[in-house]
């Protein structure tokens, strides 16, 4: 495990017992968020009980995979590990279809063509075998 | 029980190095304490609250073994570069509750000589959010690029408005002869430096510098018989935001649920304030903040600090030292934020000084605008 986080092209997600269902999710290429059965809201990120009642009564909602760029920034400049080759590139909180906010990348266009509002699909990357990492690009349709 | 005139600020000081490579972290602390005491008039003995952040998970006791202090009172709270703002504020509750007498308040740092590339590196928390963001490059300076970049498509707030902040505080810093950056510049140079995380430009960022502070804490009574004129806590409020489980709205900050409160607290309003110490890490910063404070209508930040509202002379002059973005920013900026509204609220600020100062607003920001943050936010009056 050691070496394979060393072969990493980004720093992998140090999964724990609360969010090993979503990642294990991603590892299929599926994402998912949580939907609280209790008072019906929907939250991301994962977590082991609804953040707006406590509940612990929730389920994992398949994502469409679809959604819009809420907003991002083309990053030109980061020293770290598994970043500094990759300037520039594209960190985005992207709008899902399911209401939720999530921090991701855009990949698969030119950092210069993004802008908010844009519609946009999941896509994963797989950072080891066990880990993917759910990322965006345009919308094909 | 308010705490309203119980605390005063008796002592400040600032560090005048902005770099300080022969130093030692708590060196520069040591001396900033010396430099804050000898302003009250106190000495070394009289110290029984200890408060610092920035320091290693128990470094506060390090601290105290450093000064050879035996406190009655300790906090380290660490919530970002507003945690000194905030240490303030507990300065004045612990001492109005009678844990302590004289509380000291230290920051010192070498983030410049040890190359500590705190705005563009990464580094995780190791906290439940990180797994979900760190796979993804966040940096300081992109992280509140977020936030900018939302700021623009929602109330076309413009790269020129969010220059003229760090052109208002270079203005200021060039009055400030400790400041790092004194040459002044325009709005065009600010948009000619290097994009560093879009809409973000270098002059929109702050510096990163060596330095520290510190802030000596003492009741009002105690105050009134030291060597400088007491500078009276009126009150005191913290916040802090996050994603809120997903649905946050990335152009507020926690200033929106503390200024309020410490203005209600002082029994104040915007328009009463002659100066306000706003965290300045970048121009968006700024913008947002005022906004948050409602010092205006959301949305009109960038319309707010254009004509010389936000500088000497204006109607609120803010960062009046020249900020984070010109003076000093040595990782961590809260307690400058402090120290600067005490001077002006002394008359010592020389050709910077604002006329007829009295009442100061200072909030601090810490962490960053587009995951979570702190917001600490005072009330200082004479």
């Amino acid at each position: 495990m050691a070496d394979e986080k060393k072969k990493a092209n980004r720093p992998v997600p140090r999964v724990d017992e609360e969010s090993r269902p979503f990642w294990e999710a991603c590892a299929r290429h599926e994402l998912y968020v949580q939907k609280c059965r209790t008072c019906g809201t929907v939250f991301y990120y994962p977590r082991a009980f609804c953040p707006e009642d406590m509940s612990q009564d929730f389920e994992w909602l398949r994502c469409s995979g679809r959604g819009t760029v809420y907003t991002f920034t083309i990053t030109r400049q980061n020293q770290s590990a598994g970043f500094r080759n990759k300037v520039p590139y594209v960190m985005a909180y992207v709008e899902l279809e399911e209401g939720v906010r999530m921090l991701t990348n855009i990949v698969d266009c030119d950092p210069e063509s993004v802008t908010i509002g844009m519609p946009v699909e999941v896509t994963f990357e797989d950072v080891t075998p066990e880990v993917s990492v759910p990322l965006f690009k345009p919308a094909t349709e | 029980m308010s705490i309203s005139r119980k605390a005063a600020l008796a002592g400040v000081y600032e560090h005048p190095l902005r770099w300080a490579p022969h130093k030692t972290q708590y060196q520069i602390m040591a001396e900033s304490a010396r430099g804050a005491l000898d302003d009250a008039g106190l000495s070394i003995k009289d110290v029984n609250g200890l408060f610092t952040s920035g320091v290693g998970g128990m470094g506060i006791i390090a601290l105290a073994e450093h000064l050879n202090l035996n406190p009655d009172f300790l906090d380290s709270n660490s919530i970002g570069g507003s945690s000194f703002v905030s240490h303030t504020a507990h300065a004045a509750a612990a001492i109005a509750a009678g844990y302590c007498d004289v509380a000291l308040i230290l920051y010192g740092s070498k983030w410049s000589s040890d190359r500590f590339a705190v705005g563009t590196g990464g580094g995780g928390s190791g906290d439940p959010p990180e797994q979900f963001e760190g796979c993804y490059g966040p940096t300081t300076v992109g992280d509140y690029a977020l936030a900018a970049q939302r700021h623009m498509y929602e109330f076309g707030t413009t790269g020129e408005q969010l220059a003229e902040i760090a052109v208002t505080t270079r203005k200021h810093a060039s009055l400030n002869p400790h400041a790092k950056f004194r040459d002044l510049i325009s709005v065009d140079d600010v948009l000619a430096s290097r994009e560093v995380s879009s809409p973000l430009h270098l002059l929109d960022c702050c510096m990163i510098s060596d330095g520290g502070g510190a802030l000596v804490v003492t009741s009002a009574e105690r105050a009134r018989d030291l060597k400088k004129k007491p500078v009276y806590l009126l009150s005191a409020a913290e916040a802090c935001t996050h994603t809120s489980a997903g649905m946050r709205d990335i152009t507020d900050a926690a200033a929106k649920q503390s200024g309020p409160k410490a203005m209600a607290r002082a029994g104040v309003s915007h328009s009463d304030f002659d100066m306000a110490m706003i965290y300045d890490s970048f121009t968006i910063t700024v913008c947002i903040t005022l906004e948050s404070l409602g010092f205006c209508q959301k949305g009109e930040g960038g319309a707010y600090v254009q004509n010389g509202r936000i500088g000497l002379g204006g109607e609120l002059p803010i960062n009046t030292d020249g900020g984070g973005l010109s003076s000093n920013h040595p990782g961590m900026r809260g307690i400058f934020l402090v120290i600067e509204a005490v001077k002006q609220l002394r008359g010592e600020c020389g050709e910077r000084q604002v006329k007829d100062c009295a009442l100061a607003f200072c909030h601090g920001t810490g962490g960053t605008l587009g995951l979570r943050h702190s917001g600490a936010s005072l009330v200082l009056g004479v």
